[in-house]
């Protein structure tokens, strides 16, 4: 009897099944890439703000404490978006005639606050809170990038669950102090770092990298560091992955 | 024989549609417990004129255990009269100063300088300021009554808009919260460390220090004695 498949259908057969198997696959991959890249998540990608606010302009340029416009960032879950009060209070006296600056007096005159866009945004099932953090030392930058480059503000991280459980699960690689002051609290420790890059301070590579809001690499010295540290402000690792920490 | 195969290509055809819709779903992109009813600090809300969510609590509201019951230490005045000294329940301590210059730095030394001479990045580059940052090293400042620093950053002062709405009031002072002491405490020591008498100091020590640090006054001594002094000075009634 004739061979009714030749011998190339071996490979035919091979090749179709892996497309059934890969086809899908692929399909899924590409949609979650769609999903988690910078166009749905807008990592990297600065919005369209109704006043063209620089943060290199008034943290780099001019040496404005983050705390003096998001105030409540070290006591409470929220940073905030500053009120017009604030801006007000500089700019009632400089730059009073700028044009960009109109939507800003418009909006102290009307009362009706800013339509700041949203960049930095949880979903509303996560619980998030930021004054835990800066107690600890986590440098704002680790999660919003280079905030003191940014012309236009945009958005560091994506914020995925596995994000947060990266250094849920080993605090100690993220935990420094200031060596040049190592008793020191280390909330003030994260403000100091933009201030000390201002003027020109020579900073050490753990500090360079949580500047630049770039993904740390960790050297065995600096953990065993953290892990002390751990230990001393009573971390509470055990629980800082349980999914109550998170979602209430 | 083309029946049979148009009917497969349509089974086929189900197949691969519903095969996108389960890559569609496993993709997870669905968001429907993301943007919940509640509402957050700084929501939209249209149903207010203003547009905010954020509610001002009615006029007179006090909240629970903030009961502004000590006018020294909420208003800076008692019986009208600016206080000269600390309210009692602000104990001067190195901790108070030195969160004192920590909020100064945040809040004040922009316009006002670090040394407190009025020469802050913003006075520096306001060519056209209707008026500069006040020195605090001036006589009048230097024996002002402590209140008085007290409502500037409360309530503002000329030109200078108030700044009290960043700045704890104490209202939580049983958690040891009191930046806007903190602050005029830092100012009075400031005053204080540019009006130094150095005599003690040997030459040497002198010329390296140029004016000493915060750091360097016994602060208790030195304060208590600014203390004194302003207290036998007469306080400014009325305020401003
Ligand atoms: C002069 C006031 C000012 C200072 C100082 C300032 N910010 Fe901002 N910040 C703003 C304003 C206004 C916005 C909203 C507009 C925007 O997103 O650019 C904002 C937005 C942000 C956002 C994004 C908020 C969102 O919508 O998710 C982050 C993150 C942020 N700031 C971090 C910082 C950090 C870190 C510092 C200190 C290094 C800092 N800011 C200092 C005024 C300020
Ligand atoms: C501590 C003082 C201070 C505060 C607070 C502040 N700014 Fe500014 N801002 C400045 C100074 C100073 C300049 C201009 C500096 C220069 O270039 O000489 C400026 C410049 C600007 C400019 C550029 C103006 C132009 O025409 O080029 C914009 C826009 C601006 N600010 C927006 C804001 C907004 C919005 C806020 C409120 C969140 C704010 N600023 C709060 C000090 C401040
Ligand atoms: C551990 C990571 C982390 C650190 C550190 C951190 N943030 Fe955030 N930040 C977030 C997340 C997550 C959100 C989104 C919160 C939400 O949606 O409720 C956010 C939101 C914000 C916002 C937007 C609005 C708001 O009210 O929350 C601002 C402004 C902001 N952060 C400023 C800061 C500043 C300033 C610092 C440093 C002092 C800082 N953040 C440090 C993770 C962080
Ligand atoms: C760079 C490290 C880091 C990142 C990233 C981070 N966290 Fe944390 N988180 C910590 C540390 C450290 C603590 C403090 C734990 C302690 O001191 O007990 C903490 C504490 C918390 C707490 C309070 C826990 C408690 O016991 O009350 C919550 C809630 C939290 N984080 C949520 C988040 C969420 C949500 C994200 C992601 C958006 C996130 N964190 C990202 C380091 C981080
Ligand atoms: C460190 C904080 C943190 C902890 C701990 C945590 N989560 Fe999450 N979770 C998040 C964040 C942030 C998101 C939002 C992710 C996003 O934006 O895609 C999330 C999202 C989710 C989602 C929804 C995913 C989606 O795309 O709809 C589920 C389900 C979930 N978490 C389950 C859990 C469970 C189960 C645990 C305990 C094992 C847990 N989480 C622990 C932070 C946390
Ligand atoms: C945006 C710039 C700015 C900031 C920030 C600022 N001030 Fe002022 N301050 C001024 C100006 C301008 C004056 C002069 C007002 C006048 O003469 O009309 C002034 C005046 C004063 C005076 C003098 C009052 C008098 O009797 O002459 C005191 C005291 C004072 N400020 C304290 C503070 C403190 C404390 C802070 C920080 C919490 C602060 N200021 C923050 C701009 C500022």
């Amino acid at each position: 009897m004739p061979q009714i498949f030749s011998k190339k259908a071996n490979t035919y057969s091979r090749v179709s099944l892996f497309c059934l198997l890969a086809l899908p696959a692929g399909a899924i991959m590409a949609g979650m890439a769609v999903t988690r890249g910078p166009a749905q998540t807008n990592v990297g990608m600065p919005l369209d703000q109704p006043v063209p606010f620089s943060h290199k302009h008034h943290v780099e340029e001019l040496g404005i404490d983050c705390r003096y416009c998001h105030a409540s960032v070290e006591t409470s879950a929220k940073a905030g978006v500053p009120t017009t009060e604030t801006c007000m209070s500089c700019h009632a006296h400089i730059w009073t005639n700028s044009p960009l600056l109109e939507p800003v007096r418009k909006s102290y005159e009307t009362g009706v606050p800013i339509k700041w866009q949203k960049i930095n945004k949880v979903p509303e099932f996560v619980y998030f809170d930021h004054s835990i953090h800066i107690a600890r030392g986590i440098n704002c930058n680790t999660c919003h990038g280079p905030i003191q480059d940014m012309h236009i503000t945009w958005k560091g991280q994506y914020f995925f669950m596995r994000w947060c459980l990266e250094c849920h699960r080993e605090p100690e690689k993220y935990l420094y102090v200031n060596p040049r002051d190592p008793d020191k609290d280390p909330r003030q420790k994260a403000f100091d770092l933009y201030s000390l890059n201002k003027y020109g301070e020579d900073l050490t590579p753990i500090e360079w990298r949580n500047l630049e809001g770039s993904d740390l690499k960790f050297s065995k010295d600096q953990i065993a560091e953290g892990e002390k540290l751990v230990e001393k402000w009573g971390v509470k690792v055990k629980q800082l992955t349980d999914c109550w920490t998170c979602h209430r | 024989m083309f029946r049979r195969l148009r009917t497969i290509r349509a089974r086929h055809w189900i197949h691969l549609v519903s095969l996108a819709g389960v890559a569609f779903a496993a993709t997870g992109c669905h968001i429907d417990m993301w943007y919940q009813s509640k509402k957050v600090a700084q929501d939209e809300n249209e149903f207010f004129r203003d547009g905010k969510a954020d509610r001002l609590p009615v006029a007179g509201t006090v909240a629970r255990g903030e009961l502004r019951h000590d006018d020294a230490f909420f208003t800076g005045r008692v019986d009208g009269k600016l206080i000269t000294d600390l309210p009692a329940r602000v104990e001067v301590s190195k901790e108070l100063l030195e969160r004192g210059k920590e909020r100064y730095t945040i809040f004040c030394s922009h316009c006002h300088g670090a040394a407190g001479d009025g020469k802050g990045m913003i006075a520096q580059r306001g060519l056209s300021l209707r008026r500069p940052p006040a020195s605090f090293h001036t006589d009048r400042l230097r024996e002002m009554p402590l209140g008085h620093f007290y409502e500037v950053i409360s309530n503002g002062f000329g030109v200078m808009y108030q700044q009290g709405t960043r700045i704890d009031s104490g209202v939580g002072a049983e958690k040891g919260k009191m930046d806007r002491w903190a602050i005029v405490a830092y100012i009075r020591a400031l005053q204080l460390s540019q009006y130094y008498d150095a005599s003690g100091l040997s030459a040497e020590e002198q010329e390296k220090l140029g004016i000493p640090a915060p750091e360097q006054i016994e602060w208790k001594n030195a304060f208590t004695e600014a203390q004194k002094k302003a207290a036998g000075s007469k306080p400014e009634e009325g305020g401003h």
